[in-house]
């Protein structure tokens, strides 16, 4: 029989766990901004009944939205990845001081081994500077349990709880057990503004309330089933939590674990206890020094990062290796091999505009955050800068203005439609408002792709894939005071280069929105499209097309015998093909050969 | 019968090792054992090299292999059987498909693809099966099915009754495709002792 059907058993990804954690926890509203390693919770959550779920433009956006449900008596969640909470930092700081009605829950999830971020923070550190407690699960059974913890804490305490899940929660998959939602009340109207109005005033009470709260919840984590000690070996002993107590385990399998699942705040009676009845006690923890930290600011001595390296993710084997590395065997040694980095898929339509920057190597492209920050790689290699979601528009009017004349016709910022709408207009309101001559390109590909192609504000569709309002990016722009709003078809090189040329040369603030969907949304999966192949015949060695990066296209290189024989001259160093089947029919690369060696081959 | 292991599949964005390593997951879980396995979205997935981590034993609780404990490599392109080398011991086996993906400095020809990457496992004493099984997917009509023949050829190597994979195909595969993938699946299986 299989394993699903079987009774109440399943095989979830921490990210389904999650999801489903939150529908038994009853919760009615969430929302979220897509951002790996958490995007695929809301995308689960919004298939239960009964739950409201959303795509918000940004993650404050996001996590106002269920401080507002909070308010309205009724359980929310936010989800967001580690640089979300960032964005979402502002709010979550004052809904400290207010707490709500319904309990809040904010999940972050971090990426140690920056697998598929920008940097490797460690929001634990939130939950300290926050003043809010914190928990963290180790797999997805415990993500999907430990999720009611955290919403009956928030409640009990009166505040938002971190929810701190990492890629190797998120994105592994364990069996769960599932369980069923209770009767949720629907939400009210209750007006408290002493505790919803932070008027300096109020929010000096509630600043005390906060700290009552916290020491309320120092006690509550002595006794909370979350924070338990795995008898065992009492030579070494450990403290751990989230998923390097997984890699404790298996390393090493007889010693005695205290095990956190609340990081913040921390039971100090419980770690003074557990310290006093070991010989020696080693933390073992991912990124910073959080709970060594805390834990020998109690003057209680401890191993931990002198042994545990603080970058990068950690695995069974790194623990071992750290505390015993006597007992690790021979390994086989890599090979070296050539690298096989991602790439923009073949018919992506931001190559075409990567391949126009990439001939004007006097231009200085400020990037940013997406499918397109790819164009960094050879041979477009055109992307010179890229900080966080939104930066490309801000920063290249901050060089502007620095560079002054100098820079004229050489500035230009480059972002996504998600990305443009979830924080590249208010850099596009600031570079109207004072006078920027940098070109801004929204790459609207009509979807978030690089996170797994979530709809957003411009889609025309909602979470569900049900249609929804569009936003009109051109008359945005010109909203905003944008003069020059050029649109165009990313994937007729010619015209995108002079739009490029013109444009980058304006010195008046200009907007370009190159416009071809990406060629992974299910409509373009299916769309019937022209198959282009190579007429070896005709083709020179030039290189032109290989120059796109594409990876339908390869290079096949011959020597001067080779050459004569295929019929070409023996100076020719090689030719290129194009593998068919790879092909996504976009046609770049029959508008850049200049020797008919590309052509359409019938659609089939 | 094995009361634990480690399998490894690995290849390129798009060749379907998520569902392989979903269907050889999916056995083990009917056969009785817990099971992880960890996987890595979002970026990597764009044309770049994947693996897929999967444990199962009484009680597994790391997601992730150690270095030279995978006791099966399900490699989907040779280069990529060739980089997992430091995860493999000399007892492991490896499952992989004799598919070339140029790389981008390949296709490009600023790098050469090595030649005969896989005697250098064969002569660290590993077991190596090397199968076309693209080749066992055109014989069943369907090119999309090679990843389900690449766990044909992988189940010998598990204790696991074969019956176990075809009714997990029965209940994971949409109507249409599971007979192709079941006869995939056969002979992916019986190409390895042929
Ligand atoms: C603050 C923040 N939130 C989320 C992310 C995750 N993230 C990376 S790129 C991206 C969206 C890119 O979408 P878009 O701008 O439309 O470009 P595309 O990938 O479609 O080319 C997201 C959500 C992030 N890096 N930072």
């Amino acid at each position: 029989m299989a394993f699903d059907s079987n009774d109440n058993k399943r095989w979830f990804s921490g990210n389904e766990a999650i999801a489903r954690g939150a529908w038994e926890a009853g919760v009615q509203v969430a929302s979220g901004y897509p951002g790996t390693p958490s995007t695929e919770i809301m995308g689960n959550l919004a298939r239960y009944e009964g739950v409201y779920a959303e795509w918000a433009p940004n993650e404050k956006v996001g996590l106002e939205v269920t401080i507002g449900a909070s308010f309205a008596g009724v359980r929310a969640l936010a989800t967001m990845k580690h640089v979300g909470l960032n964005v979402a930092a502002d709010p979550l700081f004052t809904a400290a001081y207010t707490g709500g009605r319904g309990g809040l829950v904010v999940l972050d999830a971090d990426d140690p081994q920056m697998h598929s971020s920008q940097n490797e923070q460690d929001n634990r550190n939130y939950a300290f500077a926050a003043k809010v407690p914190m928990l963290e699960p180790s797999d997805p059974s415990e993500a999907k349990e430990m999720l009611k913890t955290a919403f009956e804490l928030s409640e009990e305490l009166d505040t938002p709880v971190l929810y701190r899940i990492t890629t190797r929660i998120a994105h592994v998959k364990g069996v769960v057990e599932l369980r069923d939602r209770p009767e949720v009340a629907p939400g009210s109207i209750e007006k408290m503004p002493g505790k919803f109005v932070m008027l300096p005033g109020n929010a000096r009470m509630r600043r005390i309330e906060v700290e009552k709260r916290m020491a309320t919840a120092r006690e509550l984590a002595e006794t909370l089933p979350i924070n338990r000690v795995d008898d065992g070996d009492r030579t070494r002993g450990f403290i751990t939590s989230g998923t390097p107590y997984n890699y404790v385990k298996e390393a090493f399998p007889e010693a005695a674990v205290l095990k956190l699942g609340m990081v913040w705040p921390l039971p100090e009676k419980m770690i003074r206890e557990f310290a006093d009845s070991v010989d020696e006690l080693y933390i073992v923890e991912e990124l910073d020094p959080f709970l060594e930290t805390h834990i020998k600011a109690m003057g209680i001595d401890c191993h931990g990062k002198d042994l545990i390296p603080n970058q990068g993710e950690l695995n069974s084997f790194i623990v071992r290796k750290s505390i015993d590395p006597a007992s690790i065997g021979d390994l086989f040694e890599p090979l070296e091999l050539p690298m096989r980095p991602p790439n923009m898929c073949a018919g992506c339509p931001h190559r075409g505009v990567f391949y126009g920057l990439s001939r004007m190597k006097d231009v200085f492209v400020s990037g940013d955050i997406g499918c397109y920050t790819l164009g960094f790689l050879p041979p477009l290699s055109a992307m010179d800068s890229c900080v966080c979601m939104g930066a490309s528009v801000t920063i290249a009017h901050g060089m502007s203005k620095a560079l002054g004349k100098e820079g004229e016709g050489k500035l230009v910022a480059v972002l996504g439609d998600s990305t443009f709408m979830h924080s590249g207009i208010t850099g596009l309101l600031n570079a109207v408002y004072n006078e920027s001559y940098a070109t801004v390109i929204i790459l609207d590909n009509r979807i978030t792709a690089m996170t797994g192609h979530q709809n957003n504000p411009a889609s025309g569709k909602n979470i569900k894939g049900e249609p929804a309002n569009a936003i009109n990016l051109e008359k945005l722009c010109e909203a905003v005071g944008v003069k020059r709003v050029v649109v165009v078809n990313p994937h007729d090189i010619d015209e995108c280069r002079k739009v490029l040329k013109e444009e980058i040369a304006s010195t008046e603030p200009s907007v370009i929105i190159s416009r071809a969907p990406c060629v992974l949304i299910p409509e373009e999966i299916k769309r019937k499209k022209p198959v282009y192949s190579t007429n070896f015949d005709n083709c020179t060695g030039c290189t032109a097309c290989i120059r796109l990066g594409c990876p339908a296209i390869s290079w096949h290189p011959l020597t001067p015998e080779e050459a004569v024989e295929r019929g070409y001259t023996k100076k020719q160093k090689g030719y290129a093909e194009i593998t068919e089947v790879q092909c996504n029919g976009c046609g770049q690369c029959a508008c850049l050969c200049k020797f008919d060696a590309i052509n359409i081959r019938e659609a089939n | 019968m094995k009361q634990s292991g480690n399998i490894l599949f690995s290849g390129v964005g798009g060749q379907g090792i998520l569902l392989a390593s979903e269907l050889t997951a999916y056995a083990q879980l009917e056969a009785g054992f817990d099971v992880k396995k960890s996987e890595v979205h979002g970026m990597a997935q764009r044309g770049g090299s994947v693996e897929a981590h999967l444990r199962y034993g009484e009680r597994v609780y790391s997601p992730l292999i150690e270095p030279g404990t995978a006791d099966i490599l399900v490699a989907f392109e040779i280069l990529e059987a060739a980089r997992y080398l430091p995860y493999l011991h000399k007892d492991s086996a490896v499952v992989v498909n004799t598919q070339k993906i140029l790389p981008p400095a390949v296709a490009m020809g600023k790098a050469s693809y090595p030649d005969d990457i896989l005697d250098e496992l064969t002569s660290r004493g590993i077991n190596v099966v090397a199968l076309d099984a693209f080749a066992v997917a055109r014989e069943v009509g369907e090119l999309r099915t090679a990843n389900v023949a690449m766990v044909g050829a992988m189940s010998n190597f598990l204790s696991v009754h074969k019956q176990a994979f075809l009714d997990v195909i029965d209940t994971k595969v949409k109507e249409a495709f599971r007979e192709v993938n079941k006869q995939a699946f056969e002979l992916g299986r019986k190409l390895v002792y042929s």
